[in-house]
């Protein structure tokens, strides 16, 4: 059902743009959601950089995008049509676009791709993520201290690096404050599924969670920990504020307008070429927000030494000595984890008690 | 692993929150199938009523007006099949499998501007005295009232199919119309009735999801729940608390697959996805072994009059 309103809506869009692409000069600049732009997170925050975009340079740019693009066969369709629609630049915003992109830059060489939170380029696809792990190390840091019952639930999406970085840089930094807890682990196989974040949610606060972390788009686990009470959550993607002062005491906002214009004014005067940025707390793609006044001073001082050591380069999220989970060195004593490894991660650190998924 | 940090009585507490959409949704079907009409609509109701359920509550902030209005939308959108397969005698397979089709794409109409908005959600009822009972009060006397709701429309659908001469009418009618005709009964109209009660309650089942158990809009959000109150009436062999039962089977499996997660049971999280639809597939297979099933002599099958 999705898929067949989704192909009318592509077509809808083709047949409405052909006439337009012809008639003017402007950029075209195209996005491919994963979930819907009202879904107050991940998607949110990407139409806020589309809207960005818009802003900076008005009539000389138009932008299109299509919302609720299934990961998997159907995307290639729906990003062959935003090639086919005059797209000159297309934005390709979730990690399972990856080699549907890659395979749609091929038959349209003169089109610019941006991959999001992917590992892949070519001649004309760049890929573009965040270091929302440096974000997931300040909300351990909160988590560990504020736990009472020394158990932290995670919602995490799709057992992939990006995933999995975060759990390991949470729990890093939620045990070196707290060397008695706990991470319990959900994986919800999805991005978007208010129905299952909800559920899952309520399953972790039933066990015993306290603090939930969620990788998850949607503001349902907030939904679920307010109705608990006692329990707090962080913002995912966007700063979920209307959850604030509590549950959500805090959040990892992504900033992604500076990069999108950047980007798009790059193809305009055409100096656009293929390249990887991983960006993070210091370059301003990862923001943290607000620490409510539901934390303890202390944590909230704490939390925000450890954002600007991270922001300026003087502290790594992933700073030895840390093994593995299977007891094995992965970085000595002061040495820093290198970004080859951080993102291909497939392991979790010692400590962890529970199995990444065979994905 | 361990197990002991599964609190058995939470775990039965939420099972039935997770359990009352299709449990609803199971038990109108079961009445529309006793009277002889085969509903396949019923996702399509589900999520109209989840929609403008949402959107009156959003407006009114009281959830009651908005699970009111979400049975008047399942009523007045199973009307529409009603009309079709009754009076235009077309195919109900085919008109339900249109109807869910034309309620996904109608909710997702009214519910564009309604996404990402927060909603009032039923405040839940302790029961005095009751909910202070060791074990048994927080599995049974403190949920929200729809929980309460849904039981007692349990409830009454068993004691009206069993022992009132509506039920028995209504019985007649999905055996054999054409007796019930003959009798002077008027075929139609009891269909219509147990029509429109099989959309009303679809409609609170997808309300309780978009009011109660997550609570928020999203397009698509009953995801295939109708379907599977669908299979949960054949399960039951159509009888009110087999449906019940079929129900919260279905609903704890769903909880319990999260909380073995979180438990960290090492079991593949696929398994544990899709137990619950291989549970019911295999179930209904035991069920067709048996021969019997119990399914209504006219299920499907078209009336007129003059045959």
């Amino acid at each position: 059902m999705r898929a067949l309103k989704s192909l009318l809506t592509g077509v809808a869009l083709v047949a409405g743009l052909a006439g337009a692409a012809q008639a003017d000069d402007k950029t075209k600049v195209g996005f491919i959601f994963v979930g819907p732009v009202g879904d107050g997170g991940w998607t949110y925050e990407h139409n806020q950089g589309r809207l960005a975009v818009e802003e900076a340079f008005g009539d000389k740019v138009e932008t299109i995008y299509q919302e609720s693009v299934p990961e998997g066969a159907d995307a290639e369709r729906a990003i062959t049509q935003m090639a086919l629609a005059g797209a000159d630049l297309i934005f390709t915003t979730s990690f399972g676009y990856m080699d549907a992109t890659l395979a749609v830059a091929e038959k349209f060489p003169a089109v610019k791709f941006e991959h999001a939170t992917g590992y892949k380029t070519s001649d004309n696809v760049s890929n573009y993520s965040a270091r929302f792990y440096e974000g997931r190390a300040v909300q351990g840091h909160i988590a560990g201290k504020m736990t009472k019952t020394n158990t932290v639930g995670y919602i995490a999406s799709f057992p992939i690096p990006e995933v999995i970085r975060g759990i390991n840089a949470a729990y890093i930094h939620a045990k070196k404050v707290n060397p008695d807890v706990q991470f319990k682990i959900i994986w919800a196989y999805t991005w978007f599924d208010p129905t299952k974040e909800a559920d899952a949610a309520k399953a972790l606060i039933e066990q015993g969670a306290d603090v939930i972390l969620q990788h998850t788009d949607s503001t349902a686990p907030q939904a679920a920990a307010k109705e608990a009470g006692n329990v707090i959550t962080f913002g995912q993607a966007s700063d979920m504020a209307e959850y604030g002062p509590s549950p959500r005491v805090s959040s990892i906002i992504d900033n992604w307008g500076p990069y999108y214009v950047a980007r798009t004014q790059a193809v305009m005067d055409g100096s656009w070429a293929s390249v990887s940025t991983w960006d993070g707390i210091g370059a301003g793609m990862v923001g943290i927000g607000e620490i409510s006044d539901a934390v303890p001073a202390d944590v909230k001082a704490e939390a925000e030494a450890l954002r600007d050591s991270l922001s300026d380069g003087s502290y790594h999220a992933f700073t030895g000595p840390l093994n593995k989970q299977d007891g094995s060195v992965w970085l000595a004593e002061g040495e820093t984890a290198d970004d080859g490894t951080l993102a291909g991660m497939n392991f979790y650190v010692e400590g962890i008690e529970a199995e990444i998924p065979s994905n | 692993m361990d197990l002991s940090q599964i609190n058995p009585i939470l775990l039965i507490a939420s099972l039935m929150v997770a359990a009352t959409p299709i449990l609803l949704a199971a038990i109108g079907e079961a009445v529309v199938e006793k009277a002889g009409v085969l509903n396949l609509g019923v996702e399509g109701m589900m999520i109209t009523g989840a929609v403008v359920g949402f959107a009156i509550t959003v407006n009114t902030d009281a959830p009651a007006l908005g699970f009111v209005g979400a049975a008047i939308a399942g009523a007045a959108l199973s009307m529409l099949f009603g009309i079709l397969t009754q009076y235009l005698l077309s195919n109900q397979v085919a008109t339900g499998l249109g109807l869910t089709l034309f309620g996904l794409g109608l909710s997702s109409l009214i519910g564009k501007p309604y996404e990402g908005m927060k909603v009032t959600t039923l405040a839940k009822m302790e029961i005095p005295l009751l909910s202070d009972i060791p074990v048994l009060g927080p599995i049974l006397f403190k949920h929200d009232p729809m929980i309460y709701v849904s039981l007692m429309i349990i409830a009454g659908t068993w004691y009206v199919l069993k022992h009132t001469r509506a039920g028995l009418i209504l019985r007649g009618v999905g055996e054999n119309h054409d007796a019930a005709h003959a009798l002077g009964y008027k075929v139609i109209r009891v269909r219509l009735m147990a029509i429109a009660f099989g959309g009303a309650c679809a409609g609170m089942g997808g309300a309780y999801i978009s009011l109660v158990r997550v609570p928020q809009w999203v397009d698509g959000m009953t995801a295939g729940a109708g379907w599977i109150a669908l299979a949960i009436v054949v399960f039951a062999s159509w009888r009110p608390w087999r449906v019940l039962l079929g129900a919260y089977l279905f609903g704890g499996i769903t909880v319990l697959q999260l909380n073995l997660q979180a438990a960290g049971v090492p079991v593949p999280v696929e398994v544990l996805a899709m137990s619950p639809y291989v549970i019911t597939i295999v179930v209904l297979v035991i069920i067709s072994l048996k021969g019997n099933h119990g399914a209504p002599g006219a299920l499907g099958k078209i009336f007129h009059a003059t045959h």
